[in-house]
């Protein structure tokens, strides 16, 4: 029981990691309507330019105060990436408005390959730590309760913890707002948001600068458990199911769907893995989506698709 | 002034269906296969064969296996390198367990096992559509790669699901030189880009369109879109299953399942997009670009005796890469065919303005 449970929490903590990518995904395709392949290197970009201005504020500086340190760093990476935002609408998506979706998929797995590649001149291609003062080491927990307890890293609380702090803040962003109340516009409907007034350009920079945000905090969370290096840009490749499972418009799909991945890809390494030889996580994510999407194809909290001749 | 078909007029309908109805354009074609065959092999070097020329060739029949799925059919698919995967593990199987298996055969009874598998990964495009089946596709994907990996039984037992295969010969004739490899491959794509060419033409061609332009439509007139979406998975993953399988024996000769992982995928979708979507000429176009594109990228530096560190100019490639592909997007979102079909249009004109 203790195992199962450390298990299912420990699904949980990765899922809402997952939550954490697949939201810069959402964010994008309700507002502009394009399926952001670059938010995994993105969020690659992100986390280099941290770590690395963690890492070189203190020489230039002469900072000690680490807190500060890490806080400028943030600061500097969060300018970095509204910067890339705007060259991306500036340069990618101004020019390609009104194409297929196909094209703009195409078009931001462009933008990936120069990210992955700008990202490793500009900072260097090592792996690089980064720490903001996560506490590493496990707790116990429930050890009244069950014999042993329950082993859990507090390092994945204070993640899941961010995480959900991160989507709450979203959530009053979008809804208190008045930016927010023009996103929620333009994702409604671009054309009638434009002919009351609303300029679809600042909307896209702001989307992505949102985006590049959340790929700053994922970058933070992911690159100090595991690092900062390149396979980072392949996480986005695990929160691709997180999306389509939640739904591609739905911001609660994405932190429901993350969780589902989550504790389904943990349980299912534990409890079916080694019948079938083990490493199944890479799939077990892909195949749950697709046999859900069997059931209801736009995903769980997806807009209703209704085909139209 | 040289390209027009005044004057050429069609007497029965087998002229006017033919699949180049102008003379100038089957001139052309036979020049090229000329070149092709004839000139190409006699005085290409070694190099430009072995590292350009067979591995273009190969992709660019995967590139129109992919194009029949995502130009044609509208079905756009991420897990192409799987299918790549199948068909070259599968055609290792026959030749490996099956003593005195002819290479041709196995070639084909990978594209059949590829076709097993793109029809099973196909069946949800019954009800996902768009951008969800793009991202379901990719199941296929991790679920190919993992098998190849982990399952022994499907790569004979061997460590980590690296084989190799040695001593190709067809009806007696052993194919070892760049030259023999090339002509082997140039045969196979000729063949199958005229089935191919073909098969668009044809009924089922034209049901696949009305499927990619507006499946509700084209069900309502009487189309089913079961039989169309899964005969479209099955073409294309028999000829993409093929190209994987030409690819391990031809190009690699030793390979894992790495060499079919999903940045294949990707490539061969760039392919498709820059050349072309729904051309079969794009396909080509797009594959030669793609392949020769990182080549020359990667050899600029040194025709220009400018030294570079190789980690930055890898990361220098990817971006370069990045930013053409953003930028052939943006300037031409409708592929290299449409500049080719606009050049034509001029061409009948020329050298007049109207």
């Amino acid at each position: 029981m203790g195992f199962f449970l450390e298990t299912l929490l420990g699904g949980l903590m990765t899922g809402m990691l997952y939550s954490l990518i697949a939201l810069g995904f959402v964010l994008i395709f309700k507002a502009s309507g394009v399926f952001n392949f670059a938010q995994g290197s993105m969020v690659l970009f992100a986390a280099l330019a941290m770590a690395r201005f963690a890492e070189w504020l203190p020489h230039w500086t002469g900072l000690s105060n680490k807190f500060l340190v890490n806080a400028l760093a943030l600061l500097v990476a969060l300018a970095i990436m509204i910067v890339v935002a705007w060259l991306i609408e500036r340069l990618v998506l101004g020019k390609l408005v009104n194409q297929e979706g196909i094209a703009l998929l195409m078009a931001t797995l462009g933008v990936a390959y120069f990210l992955d590649g700008f990202g490793q001149v500009l900072f260097g291609s090592d792996i690089y730590k980064l720490d903001v003062g996560m506490p590493k080491d496990p707790v116990i927990v429930l050890d009244k309760v069950l014999p042993g307890g329950v082993l859990v890293s507090l390092e994945d609380l204070i993640a899941a913890g961010v995480a959900a702090a991160l989507v709450a803040l979203l959530a009053v962003f979008f809804q208190k707002t008045s930016t927010g109340r023009a996103l929620r516009a333009v994702a409604d409907d671009h054309q009638a948001a434009q002919a009351i007034g609303i300029r679809l350009s600042r909307i896209w920079v702001i989307v992505w600068s949102v985006a590049g945000f959340v790929a700053i905090v994922a970058g933070i969370i992911w690159g100090s458990k595991l690092g900062v290096q390149f396979s980072l840009s392949l996480v986005a490749l695990k929160a691709l199911p997180v999306v389509i499972l939640g739904g591609l418009t739905s911001v609660p799909g994405a932190i429901v769907g993350g969780l589902l991945i989550g504790v389904g890809e943990k349980l299912s390494e534990v409890y079916i893995g080694p019948y079938l030889g083990g490493g199944i996580e890479i799939w077990f994510a892909y195949v749950l989506a697709l046999l859900f999407l069997l059931v209801r194809p736009q995903g769980l909290f997806g807009e209703k698709i209704i085909d139209r001749v | 002034m040289l390209y027009r078909e005044n004057g050429q007029f069609k007497t029965n309908y087998r002229a006017d269906q033919q699949i180049f109805p102008i003379l100038q354009d089957r001139i052309g074609i036979a020049i090229v296969l000329l070149i092709a065959f004839v000139l190409v092999p006699l005085t290409a070097p070694e190099y430009l064969l072995r590292a350009i020329l067979i591995p273009f060739l190969i992709l660019s029949l995967a590139a129109l296996g992919l194009n029949i799925l995502v130009g044609y059919c509208g079905q756009i698919s991420l897990g192409t390198g799987a299918f790549m995967a199948v068909g070259a593990y599968a055609a290792y199987n026959f030749q490996a367990r099956i003593d005195g298996f002819p290479l041709l055969l196995s070639l084909l009874c990978g594209g059949l096992c590829a076709t097993l598998v793109g029809v099973a990964f196909g069946i949800p495009s019954l009800r996902i559509k768009g951008l969800y089946l793009a991202v379901a596709t990719l199941a296929a994907q991790f679920f190919v790669d993992w098998a190849f990996l982990r399952i022994k039984w499907l790569t004979n037992d061997s460590t980590s699901g690296s084989v190799s295969v040695a001593g190709l010969q067809i009806f007696g004739l052993r194919i070892e030189s760049p030259e023999q490899k090339y002509l082997f491959c140039l045969a196979i794509v000729a063949v199958f880009a005229l089935g191919a060419k073909n098969l668009v033409r044809g009924a089922i061609g034209r049901e696949w369109m009305a499927i990619r332009d507006m499946d509700v439509a084209a069900s309502v007139i009487g189309i089913r879109p079961m039989y169309a979406k899964l005969t479209a998975f099955a073409v294309s993953s028999f000829i993409v299953g093929v190209a994987g399988a030409l690819w391990g024996f031809v190009y690699l000769g030793t390979w894992e399942p790495a060499a079919f992982s999903i940045d294949r995928s990707f490539q061969l979708l760039f392919m498709v997009i820059i050349g072309g979507l729904g051309s079969i000429m794009g396909s080509f176009f797009g594959a030669a670009f793609i392949v020769v594109l990182p080549i020359v990228l990667d050899n600029l530096p040194y025709w220009f005796g400018i030294p570079v560190d190789t980690a930055l100019a890898s990361h220098l490639t990817f971006m370069i890469f990045g930013s053409l592909i953003v930028f052939f997007l943006i300037v031409e979102p409708h592929g290299i065919a449409r500049l080719w079909s606009t050049a034509k249009e001029k061409l009948r004109l020329w050298p007049f303005p109207h």
